[in-house]
């Protein structure tokens, strides 16, 4: 793989809070557009993980480059999805889409070129005028992907976005999800702790190990897709990350 | 950066960022009353301090500083003790049984407004000069403040868990003595917190007004004789005092309540 | 044949709110065998909460009638036990309290209660954390404190309400083994609501598939694969395929 190809680049990352090792000589790469799926153990530290990599803590050890440059949020383009779907509860489903690309002072009509092409993707534009609290929990989550993807982010952070959701409304917004991906081309780093779903999203796997954490394993997954759950060559590598996660 | 500060900000930090910004803020007074015609009209703090400690030893009027402080609190205390116990009872009564609250929750949405200084003259009127005037106001301002917030913590105790506690096998009583009780005691103490609060300045107010001794009759003495050095020193007294009642408030809170999100 | 233990005929359900009624059960009739471990298996918010609700007693039914145990349920009582998905425990009781509060309050006395909740707390593996406050543990053991505190007022039936919704997929795994090995134990009649369908299939005796609200019986499924299942085994994937393929769409 090509050195310029390296969006995120982490090296020997180290995490103590006081006298607690929490993150111990982590170190990885990811390429540009990689679709990359992190699991680990409950318990392993992610959240650390998490704020490491998006600056808010400082490191005790190592270093984290985003193309070549220490990670900084002012200057790269990372965004976030979290369990909870913050939407702004004032703004209308097409003001909380195009909310990024305003503070990011982009001129009127991009603004509306792209968030109209966004909205389309996620089948939301007959509900731009709604408010958040008129959606559903599949359309509310839906918005949240679309804020995200609006901004066409360097490297898109998702922290188990689906976790609390029906299986069968997680399966077709995992589809989507793929789909935009495919479409836009972003880097997507997706934490969870649903190991099927990290079989079923991702092109790499990072294993973790529980507290201080480190890297257990990384498994490239090239099954081909449209993947399914039921494919003897699913369930084996969903067999082999939980073998090399299994606590419990 | 505020999040950064926060997370690592140890209590040693935050010790050492008020001892700094109190530091300050004296140096700013007493270079303003040193270097500036503030001067004339108020004390510096060096002055106030030593006229504060001399009090301690040193009569003001017939009592030293502590003893006036005594005297507001004993008045404080009595009225608040009887406030706040009168307040909790009615506040669960009315929380507990709806005609109750029907009744007389529209009276309190009526009074809750009125500050409790607003009642001075007419307590002068219905009980005099003396001390029971002083009890009645503090009695009221506290027992409106408890009796609110009693009164909003057994509305909102979680309809859950009281389904839990039927469903377990308890009865109304033990529905009441078991889950309404224990939960609504994080809501009457943020009310006794207030009710303390309110009850001190009530307090001083009721001095300023009408008395021979406390702390409010220190500050008024002081205005009476041009000195604002003893107008200062009343002043940090109601200071140093309301803040330590605060703080034993939480500290009580806290160990009362060490099940409850509020009390950690 | 065994006993029937839940007997619901033509059970209906309407909420009276200000827009107008809202019918959420409409006309469901379901028998519950002794010790059966039977889930409602359901979209989203389709209104199998409401059915645990008009079971145990916690919420009259609008028609229909429901008996436990030969008994008419008419209001809350502790011959029904129920485990909640917000847990529900008492916060300012310690684990111990919490878990012998059922017979406290029935007024079984101390020492005796005390022992029976000792059992319960080792049984679902707290041993050791009697005397911590709720705050003071993890979701998964405040889940356990939930089961003990149901299992120990030695309930007819046990509802669980979707008792694992708010722990993480791996917790879950751990919590479905452990209720497992709990009820193998300690037989009871449980009535387990969940949206998730690996629990479903994973716990179940049967599975009965509730439709959207108002909600009615969809189908039913008898799980008869040997435990402890295996949630990768080529009959478990064809069941969770064909079943989830009947659920309606939330939502």
């Amino acid at each position: 793989m090509e050195e310029n190809n390296i969006i995120l680049h982490v090296d020997h990352m180290t995490k103590n809070f006081g006298e607690l090792k929490v993150l111990n000589d982590v170190s990885f790469d990811v390429h540009r557009g990689e679709f990359l799926c992190i699991v680990g153990p409950t318990g392993c530290g992610k959240t650390t993980f998490l704020n490491c990599i998006t600056g808010l803590y400082d490191l005790t050890g190592g270093q984290i480059l985003v193309e070549g440059e220490p990670v900084d949020t002012k200057k790269h383009n990372i965004a976030y999805i979290f369990q909870e779907y913050s939407t702004m509860s004032w703004l209308t489903v097409e003001e909380n889409v195009a909310f990024g690309l305003k503070m990011k002072k982009k001129p009127k009509d991009v603004i509306a070129r792209e968030v109209a092409e966004v909205l389309e993707m996620v089948g939301l534009t007959k509900y731009k005028d709604y408010y958040p609290v008129e959606l559903s929990t599949s359309m509310l989550q839906r918005v949240v992907i679309a804020r995200a993807f609006a901004v066409k982010p360097d490297i898109l952070l998702m922290d188990e976005p689906y976790g609390q959701l029906d299986v069968e409304l997680r399966f077709r917004l995992e589809d989507e999800l793929i789909k935009l991906w495919q479409k836009l081309g972003t880097t997507v780093i997706f934490i969870t702790h649903n190991i099927e779903e990290a079989v079923y999203l991702s092109e790499n796997i990072l294993v973790l190990t529980n507290k201080p954490t480190s890297i257990k394993s990384k498994l490239e997954n090239s099954l081909p897709r449209p993947r399914n759950v039921v494919d003897a060559d699913f369930i084996e590598m969903r067999n082999q990350v939980t073998e090399l996660i299994k606590w419990w | 950066m505020v999040k950064r500060f926060h997370e690592k900000a140890g209590k040693y930090q935050k010790a050492v960022c008020a001892a700094i910004s109190i530091f300050a803020f004296v140096c700013i007074w007493q270079m303003a009353v040193a270097f500036t015609k503030a001067g004339l009209v108020l004390a510096g703090p060096i002055e106030t301090l030593g006229a504060f400690f001399t009090a301690i030893l040193h009569p003001i009027g017939t009592h030293t500083i502590e003893g006036h402080i005594l005297w507001s609190l004993g008045r404080v205390l009595i009225g608040f003790a009887f406030g706040s116990l009168a307040g909790t009872v009615l506040g669960i009564l009315m929380g507990w049984f709806k005609p109750v609250s029907a009744l007389l929750r529209p009276i309190f949405e009526l009074l809750r407004p009125i500050p409790p200084i607003a009642w001075i003259p007419l307590s002068i009127v219905w009980f005099g000069l003396g001390e029971m005037s002083k009890y009645f106001l503090i009695f009221y301002s506290a027992f409106c403040a408890v009796t609110m917030n009693a009164y909003s913590g057994v509305r909102s105790v979680d309809p859950e868990l009281m389904g839990a506690a039927r469903m377990l096998g308890a009865n109304n009583r033990q529905v009441f003595t078991s889950i309404v009780l224990p939960s609504c005691i994080p809501h009457i103490f943020a009310g006794l917190q207030i009710a303390v609060g309110t009850s001190w300045a009530t307090v001083v107010a009721a001095e300023m007004v009408r008395s021979s001794e406390g702390v409010g009759w220190v500050i008024i003495k002081g205005q009476d004789s041009n000195s604002t050095v003893q107008i200062l020193v009343g002043i940090v007294a109601i200071g140093i005092v309301g803040y330590i009642l605060a703080v034993a408030m939480r500290a009580i809170e806290a160990r009362l309540c060490r099940w409850s999100v509020r009390g950690k | 044949m065994s006993r029937e233990m839940i007997v619901c005929k033509n059970l209906e359900k309407t909420f009276e709110t200000s827009r107008g009624p809202v019918p959420v059960i409409d006309n469901v009739t379901l028998h519950v065998q002794e010790n059966e471990l039977l889930v409602l298996f359901g979209p989203g918010q389709c209104g199998k909460s409401t059915m645990i609700n008009c079971m145990s007693g916690l919420e009259p039914a609008t028609g229909g009638s429901v008996e436990v145990s030969g008994k008419p349920v008419e209001k809350p009582g502790p011959d029904r036990g129920v485990v909640y998905q917000r847990m529900a425990l008492f916060p300012w009781l310690t684990v111990m309290g919490n878990v012998e509060y059922g017979p406290k309050v029935r007024g079984i006395p101390k020492k005796e209660r005390r022992e029976r909740a000792q059992h319960y707390i080792e049984l679902v593996g707290l041993k050791g954390f009697e005397n911590s406050y709720p705050n003071q543990l993890s979701g998964g053991m405040q889940q356990r404190v939930g089961i003990a505190r149901a299992y120990c007022n030695e309930p007819d039936v046990l509802f669980m309400d979707e008792p694992f919704g708010h722990l993480d997929a791996q917790t879950r795994y751990l919590m479905q083994e452990d209720l497992m090995k709990i009820w193998e134990r300690e037989k009871r009649t449980v009535v387990f609501v969940t949206n998730n369908i690996e629990e479903a299939i994973y716990l179940a005796d049967r599975i009965v598939v509730m439709t959207n609200c108002p909600t009615r019986i969809k189908k039913e499924y008898v799980i008869d694969l040997p435990r402890p299942r295996n949630y990768v085994d080529k009959e478990f994937l064809r069941l969770r395929e064909e079943i989830s393929a009947v659920v309606d769409k939330a939502l």
